[in-house]
């Protein structure tokens, strides 16, 4: 269904990082870009759909305005709003928001050390734009930092703080569909596995809370009202945004999953795990009986590679690109 | 990130390096009464090992290894170790020095790797410590000491959720990321492939906790099961067993963290070709190193109060080679490739008077007295107290 299609190397090699891999594909044009972080820094290729021609550019964690100290970023992606594309950063000492190509920095947030017990690690993790105006941040304490993107410019500020959390955040999913009424726009989720569901606004209003269930959720997606959450325990689960009810539990890897992608035109899931392997699921719903299905697609193995990113190249799913710790490339895939 | 990793990394280390002395040790041990007198001895062995086990589990050196703090650089880690592997009569030169970081940092390395869960990082450090207990077990003393550091992890780490042991085990990550010295037995054993990376297999037992891969569940809007499929792949993974344990004394299971080495299974480390990124190396020595501060100051406390174990009277200092030869030795010495240098920064035992007041020097520009929320100074605290001992 899907085989290899060329690799991209990189400058250095990807970290074994949750959803360590951020794919932007501007439409209407050829170039798609992808990064992946590095320790302390991230890897930014531009490269034509052709696969021929690629640029590089490597951006480095700010270092904070104190003495000395290297900062670990901890992850990077592509926040897409109506007006403007910007390159989130975040890392241990905050969160840096640069232009597309990573050319300019136009926002740093620096993370508050006082407000995380001693001894904890400090970090920001988790990175998603939200209702068409704000790019939604998470960090170790648990708080959800909510910016406000003005169409241009450099005046980017803290809108709000969402403190329904009280595990250290590892990912935020915006609704990439239709939401059905009431289903939210976004999802924030945790170290413990807890998952919220959050309407967008001036104000952001919890719509539901999913417990945990004693595994970690380290990726998570929402697409037409449906959560799907990716674990420690190798499993999916899928949910309904609204109420929170479980409607699909899949036992999908023999370890940890890193993570997820979705593609909305098709409803098409992707998944990476420590243990090697990718897989490809399709998501839909029953038109009669209102109950979500899921399928399996089609499994890669990424021999001797720990997975750490996937995502899908396209919005229907047909290609997808994969990278693993210690991996100085990205992989890629596409439909047969 | 995680501010609990160092206790872990140092105990597997050490485990390690415990090991590949201990072998080297014997393969070079001549019988008590055959020996000349620069020659190893049975005897002599047991003390190098409970020389270097009183160093490592020294109670003020826990307590302050214990502490919350980032990770030590590579380059400040190593420099422990050197100290650590000089604690007795033994003397190594670089080369061999080198050598045992190599083999030290690629095992843990592949015992993080191949670690079913976060947790299991634990019962690796369980094992060595077994295995620790059992290197002195005619001495109660430091086992005490032992069981005391063992106690402490399991107070420390046995609370700790699963998503912050993955953090650690990221941590770690970072740590060893793209090292791929290849390691003779490993490549032996298949668990290295020729490219230096490791063989992460994809079958046999789930981690704990982990169900086996196949099975797909839906429910309805009751919460009912209505459908149930099950999709295959090339993997072959069953149940596992049971669990290890995390008491003080318990089978782990695991076997990761076992001594691998033998006598007869002697190891040598390959130096062409594995490093890839070499782009990646550079960059990681240009970034400012947040303990350049610390290893100063260890360096100069260390010129200016080293009392060196060099054995007074009758006794001379004992090599021990990490290789098969000395030639092999001295040849390994000129040919490490520069990439690969962990620049560790020459002890040199003589005082120069000249050398301590430039490092002084430095050491007076670098204490500032500026409010840093961490500026504790743990590290230097930490490798301070390595000299008091």
């Amino acid at each position: 269904m899907y085989r290899k299609e060329k690799s991209i190397q990189l400058k250095s090699s990807s970290a074994a990082l949750y959803n360590n891999l951020s794919v932007l594909r501007l439409p209407g044009r050829q170039l798609a870009c992808f990064s992946t972080v590095h320790g302390p820094s991230v890897n930014v290729v531009s490269a034509a759909a052709d696969g021929l021609g690629f640029s590089h550019r490597q951006l480095q964690a700010k270092e904070g305005g104190m003495a000395v100290s290297t900062s670990i970023l901890t992850q990077a992606a592509w926040c897409v709003l109506p007006s403007r594309v910007l390159l989130v950063l975040t890392s241990q000492k905050g969160i840096q928001m640069y232009e597309s190509d990573g050319s300019i920095m136009v926002y740093w947030h620096a993370l508050d050390v006082t407000e995380h017990p001693p001894g904890q690690a400090v970090f920001a993790r988790g990175i998603a734009a939200a209702g068409g105006r704000f790019i939604c941040v998470g960090t170790s304490s648990g708080l959800v930092l909510v910016f406000g993107i003005p169409h241009k410019g450099t005046n980017i500020t803290v809108s709000e703080v969402l403190e329904q959390h009280h595990d250290a955040i590892t990912d935020i999913a915006a609704e990439l569909g239709q939401a059905p009424d009431g289903a939210g726009d976004l999802v924030t989720a945790d170290d413990s596995g807890t998952l919220c569901v959050w309407s967008a606004g001036e104000e952001f209003t919890l719509l539901s809370k999913i417990p945990a269930f004693g595994c970690t959720c380290s990726s998570v997606k929402l697409w037409n009202g449906v959560v799907a959450a990716g674990y420690g325990n190798g499993q999916i689960r899928l949910y309904e945004a609204a109420t929170g009810l479980l409607r699909a539990e899949v036992n999908a890897h023999a370890r940890w999953i890193y993570a997820l992608d979705l593609a909305p035109e098709t409803g098409k899931l992707l998944s990476g795990a420590e243990d090697s392997f990718v897989h490809v699921w399709k998501l839909s719903r029953n038109p009669d009986t209102n109950d979500v299905e899921i399928k399996h697609c089609h499994a890669e193995c990424v021999t001797d590679t720990q997975v750490c990113g996937v995502r899908f190249c396209d919005p229907e799913g047909t290609s997808f690109a994969v990278t693993g710790y210690d991996l100085s490339e990205i992989l890629r895939y596409g439909q047969a | 990130m995680s501010m609990r990793t160092l206790p872990l990394l140092f105990l597997n280390l050490g485990g390690e390096m415990l090991y590949i002395l201990d072998q080297r040790l014997r393969a070079q041990s001549i019988p008590g009464e055959k020996a000349r007198k620069d020659e190893w001895t049975d005897v002599d062995r047991k003390r190098v090992m409970n020389d270097i086990i009183t160093t490592m589990f020294n109670k003020k050196f826990m307590e302050e290894l214990f502490k919350p703090q980032e990770l030590y650089s590579k380059k400040a880690l190593r420099t422990v170790y050197d100290r650590l592997a000089h604690a007795s009569i033994m003397r190594l030169n670089q080369a061999s020095m080198d050598k045992l970081y190599d083999l030290m940092t690629m095992a843990f390395k592949y015992q993080v790797l191949l670690c079913p869960r976060p947790k299991d990082i634990l019962l690796v450090t369980f094992n060595h410590l077994d295995a620790i207990k059992d290197f002195i077990q005619d001495a109660p003393g430091i086992l005490n000491q032992v069981d005391e550091t063992f106690r402490q992890l399991i107070e420390t780490y046995t609370s700790l959720s699963a998503g912050e042991f993955q953090l650690i085990r990221q941590t770690l990550l970072i740590f060893f990321q793209d090292m791929h010295i290849r390691v003779s037995i490993f490549l032996k054993d298949k668990v290295q492939n020729s490219n230096g990376r490791f063989v992460l297999p994809i079958s046999g037992p789930v981690p704990w906790g982990t169900e086996v891969p196949g099975l797909i569940r839906m429910f309805n809007h009751n919460g009912d099961e209505v459908k149930r499929t099950e999709f295959t792949t090339d993997g072959n993974y069953v149940t596992p067993q049971r669990e290890g344990s995390f008491d003080l004394y318990g089978d782990r299971v695991l076997k990761l963290g076992t001594n691998m080495y033998s006598v007869s299974r002697p190891v040598e480390t390959h130096m062409s070709g594995s490093y890839k990124n070499l782009a990646s190396h550079t960059k990681e020595n240009i970034v400012p190193n947040p303990l350049a501060k610390e290893e100063l100051n260890f360096l100069a406390r260390l010129l200016g109060e080293l009392e060196t174990k060099t054995p007074g009277g009758s006794e001379t200092g004992f090599r021990l080679n990490l290789f098969m030869t000395d030639e092999e030795e001295e040849h390994a010495a000129l040919t490490r490739p520069e990439e690969l240098s962990y620049k560790v920064v020459t002890i040199e035992a003589t005082q120069e008077p000249g050398r301590r007041e430039e490092l002084s020097r430095i050491l007076g520009e670098m204490e500032v007295a500026d409010p840093r929320p961490d500026s504790s100074g743990k590290g230097e605290d930490l490798l301070a107290l390595m000299d008091g001992l």
